[in-house]
């Protein structure tokens, strides 16, 4: 017995409601987020993460609020993420009330935003968020690429190669999301997913693809994830966190009931 | 019952949920801060730490709460409760940023997990230690009143806390190694988790601090 792995349901946040997009085309409202942490909190997830798809300048000052009810409701790790750019973004998140902050697209054109940010406020708070694609193999071998602007544009960097980086400039937690598989619910890419997991020391957190408990379980015993983040299965009422611990447990892994 | 928190504030993290958490567990009022009159007018006292020891001891050193800490549990006797780098300051020496004094109120060392770290059955395992592990009560303390032993609090840490004497640790948890997970002495409680995001078993531990008189 020891650590568990732990289940991490996603909200995806837009103008102060949660919304998830298939593909990040078809966005459906999926309610409140103070709420609907309340409610995860209630069933015992293990972590909440908060992922912030507003645009505005007007609608990053909800998401500040949101961020405070949040943390002034909910007694369980909370991280936020989108649209962080800068050290100040960091701290701003942090003092609302957010115990990590996950870094995407500003740590590409910035890696030493990592660093700056981790010397700062300590690696335990800063998440690097990868968006993984499978591009053409090389001698037969397949290779993992990083993307961005919602999968849309390659950046020519390998995934693999980049979260060692992220964790040698200070990351404490890399969250994988393969955007081959995010909003298809057949599952996590567990290619690349096993190659990061093996790759660094810091803990790896599995997303995107997720549509039945089994590929929770994969995620973590084949792909070797320390954590699992899905959001549709949970917010549309298909699965509750404790059905998902329950099949886990079943399975041998080691859950927090 | 519980009357008034101080939370010590030296610069280092958001210490609003902390203080939310002490809220939500019943404290009459909560103070965040570092000055000496408020922290001498509160009835307990929580001494929180987040990011790396060396910034962490300078603030305190810089803004003597090192010395409003000592005054708290030794001249005044009121219950403190030390949370993760507030726990591990409170030891002799960190190796964290290469070797670091800390304040040296309990005996014992600040390790690194290392690398490789390895479970029994060789698996390795990754650091920081970051997530819900058991805690193995080794000593019977009001703080963990209603709490059943082997009880998951969060953890997220590189360094862990291995004090000299034994028989001050109140809690251990098994990560590659046995660290000190809670130490007990006198009016002080140490944790190395956070209580104020370990949902329900956090909050419990908070409510028994805050009704705590600061006797074992």
């Amino acid at each position: 017995m020891g650590l568990a792995k732990r289940i991490i349901p996603c909200l995806d946040v837009e103008n102060g409601r949660v919304v998830k997009g298939v593909n990040f085309v078809d966005i459906r409202d999926a309610g409140d987020p103070v709420e609907i942490a309340m409610r995860y909190n209630e069933q015992g997830a293990d972590e909440i993460t908060f992922l912030d798809i507003t645009a505005s300048h007007e609608g990053r000052e909800t998401t500040v609020h949101t961020v405070e009810q949040i943390a002034e409701n909910v007694f369980i790790p909370l991280t936020v993420g989108g649209g962080i750019r800068s050290v100040e973004d960091i701290r701003t998140m942090l003092n609302a009330g957010a115990d990590k902050v996950s870094i995407n697209t500003a740590a590409i054109h910035d890696p030493e935003l990592v660093r700056r940010s981790s010397d700062r406020f300590g690696s335990q708070c800063i998440v690097v968020a990868i968006d993984a694609k499978r591009v053409d193999d090389v001698d037969g071998e397949p290779r993992w690429e990083i993307f961005t602007h919602g999968g849309r544009r390659p950046t020519g960097i390998d995934a693999v190669a980049w979260s060692r980086r992220m964790a040698e400039l200070g990351a404490g937690e890399i969250l994988l999301t393969s955007m081959d598989r995010d909003g298809t619910k057949n599952g996590f890419e567990l290619g690349v997913t096993r190659a990061i997991t093996d790759a660094v020391e810091i803990p790896v957190i599995a997303s995107g693809g997720v549509g039945n408990l089994e590929h929770l379980v994969e995620g973590i015993l084949i792909g070797g994830a320390d954590a699992v983040l899905a959001a549709s299965i949970f917010h549309f009422g298909e699965y509750t966190v404790p059905e998902a611990k329950a099949y886990m447990a079943e399975r041998g892994i080691e859950v927090r009931l | 019952m519980s009357g008034v928190v101080a939370v010590i504030d030296y610069g280092m993290g958001n210490l609003h949920s902390v203080a939310s958490a002490l809220e939500h567990a019943g404290a009459r009022q909560v103070l965040v801060t570092h000055e000496a009159d408020k922290i001498a007018r509160a009835d307990r006292v929580v001494f929180p730490g987040v990011g790396a020891i060396r910034d962490c001891m300078a603030e305190i050193r810089r803004l003597e709460c090192d010395q409003l800490l000592v005054d708290a549990l030794v001249d005044q006797h009121k219950p403190v409760l030390a949370i993760c780098v507030g726990m591990q300051a409170l030891m002799t020496h960190s190796e964290e940023n290469g070797g670091a004094p800390c304040l040296d109120i309990i005996p014992g060392e600040v390790r690194y997990f290392g690398k490789p770290l390895l479970d029994e059955g060789g698996h390795r395992l990754k650091v920081p230690h970051m997530g819900w592990n058991e805690v193995r009560q080794t000593m019977d303390h009001p703080l963990w009143r209603g709490i059943p032993d082997m009880t998951r609090f969060y953890f997220v840490h590189s360094y862990y806390v291995d004090a000299v004497d034994r028989s001050l640790v109140a809690g251990s948890v098994r990560y590659g190694v046995s660290a000190d997970a809670a130490l007990a002495r006198d009016n002080l409680f140490a944790v190395q988790f956070h209580p104020e995001k370990s949902d329900t078993s956090g909050l419990q531990l908070l409510r028994n601090f805050l009704e705590w008189n600061g006797r074992c």
